[in-house]
C-alpha cells in the first residue's frame, strides 16, 4: 500500500508539472492548437503498448507471480460511444478528467469540489438508470 | 521549477501504468467514483453499488496519493506563473470572455474563489462533473482506463470510447462554450 500511495504521488506530480490540471491546456487540446496534450497521452500510450506487447510475448507476471490484471472490456459499442461522448462533454466543460479532478483539489483549487460532487451525483444517476440505457 | 514538457509527463504516466500492473493492480481512476458512492451507502438505491468496495481500497489510496502529489508539485516544485498556451487559444478564449487566458494557470471564473458567488459558473462545474460521472461509468472508463490502459492493450472498445471523448469534447469546445461562456 505505501508503494501504491507513492505511485499516486508520482502521478499527481507528473500531471501538475505537465499542466494537465489546467483548464486552459484542455481547451487548447480541443481547439487543436498545441501538440502538448496529444504528446502526453500519445507517449504514455505508445510506451504502454510496447510494455503490453513485451509482457505478452515474454509472459511477464506481476510481483508475487499473479498474471497481470489487464481488464478485458466486453464487446459492444453503444456504452463506449454514448458514455464516452457524455464524458468528453464533461471533460471540455470542467477542463478535467477524473484524475485531474482530484489532483486539482489537492493542489488547492477548491472550486473543483463542485465538479467532484457533480461526478458523484452523475455516478449515482448512472447506477439508478443503467438498466434503461443501451450498453 | 518550470513546467514539464510532454516527453517527461507522458513517459512518467506510462511508468505509473506499468508499475501498477507489476504490483498486481491496474490503472483507472473513474472506478473510484463508484467505490466512493458505495462507501456512502448508495447500495440502497441501486444494485450497481452493492459490491465488495473494500477490494478497491488500494485505488482510493492511489487517489489520495495523487492529491498529495498535486499539492506538493504546486506549492514546492512548480514556479508560479501562467500556462503558456498557444496564442490562437488565448485569442479565442478572450473573444469568449475568458479575460485571464494566457495570464493564469486556471481561469478565475471556474477555479478561483469567485466561482462560489457565480451561480452559472457553479452550475457549469456541477453539470460538467455530472457528465463526467455518468459518462465514465456508462463507458466503464475515463482517460486513464480507456485512453491509457485500454488503448495500450489494443482494445477496440477503448478506441470507440476515446472517439466518443473527442466527439463530446469537440462539440462542447467548438459549439457550446462560444455561446455559454459569454452568458456566465
Amino acid at each position: 500500500m505505501p508503494l501504491i500511495f507513492l505511485l499516486g504521488i508520482l502521478f499527481g506530480i507528473s500531471l501538475t508539472m505537465g499542466e494537465v490540471i489546467s483548464w486552459f491546456r484542455i481547451q487548447e487540446m480541443f481547439l487543436f492548437d498545441s501538440f502538448h496534450m496529444y504528446g502526453i497521452i500519445g507517449s504514455a500510450m505508445g510506451l504502454g503498448i510496447a510494455f503490453n506487447l513485451l509482457a505478452r510475448a515474454r509472459k511477464w507476471r506481476a510481483f508475487g507471480g499473479k498474471p497481470l490484471d489487464i481488464h478485458r472490456y466486453e464487446a459492444g459499442w453503444k456504452r463506449y460511444l454514448f458514455g464516452g461522448t457524455l464524458f468528453g462533454m464533461g471533460w471540455a466543460l470542467t477542463g478535467a478528467c477524473p484524475g485531474p479532478l482530484f489532483i486539482a483539489l489537492g493542489a488547492g483549487y477548491t472550486p473543483v469540489l463542485v465538479a467532484i460532487l457533480g461526478a458523484l451525483l452523475g455516478t449515482i444517476l448512472y447506477g439508478v438508470f443503467l438498466r434503461k440505457l443501451p450498453h | 521549477m518550470n513546467p514539464w514538457p510532454w516527453y517527461i509527463t507522458g513517459p512518467l504516466i506510462a511508468a505509473v501504468l506499468i508499475a501498477l500492473l507489476l504490483a498486481g493492480r491496474r490503472f483507472g481512476i473513474s472506478s473510484n467514483l463508484r467505490t466512493m458512492c458505495s462507501m456512502a451507502g448508495a447500495g440502497r438505491v441501486s444494485e450497481y453499488f452493492q459490491f465488495d468496495w473494500k477490494s478497491q481500497r488500494w485505488n482510493l489510496i492511489f487517489v489520495a496519493g495523487t492529491m498529495a502529489g498535486g499539492a506538493f508539485a504546486r506549492y514546492m516544485m512548480l514556479a508560479p506563473g501562467p500556462v503558456q498556451i498557444h496564442a490562437d487559444t488565448v485569442r479565442i478564449l478572450k473573444e469568449r470572455g475568458v479575460e485571464d487566458a494566457g495570464a493564469a494557470f486556471n481561469p478565475a471564473f471556474l477555479f478561483g474563489q469567485e466561482m462560489w458567488s457565480n451561480p452559472s459558473a457553479l452550475a457549469m462545474m456541477l453539470v460538467g462533473g455530472a457528465f463526467i460521472g455518468f459518462g465514465t461509468r456508462w463507458a466503464n472508463g475515463c482517460t486513464s482506463g480507456h485512453a491509457i490502459s485500454g488503448l495500450s492493450s489494443l482494445q477496440w472498445p477503448s478506441l470507440i470510447a476515446v472517439v466518443g471523448f473527442f466527439l463530446g469534447g469537440l462539440a462542447i469546445s467548438h459549439i457550446v462554450l462560444p455561446i455559454l461562456i459569454p452568458l456566465l
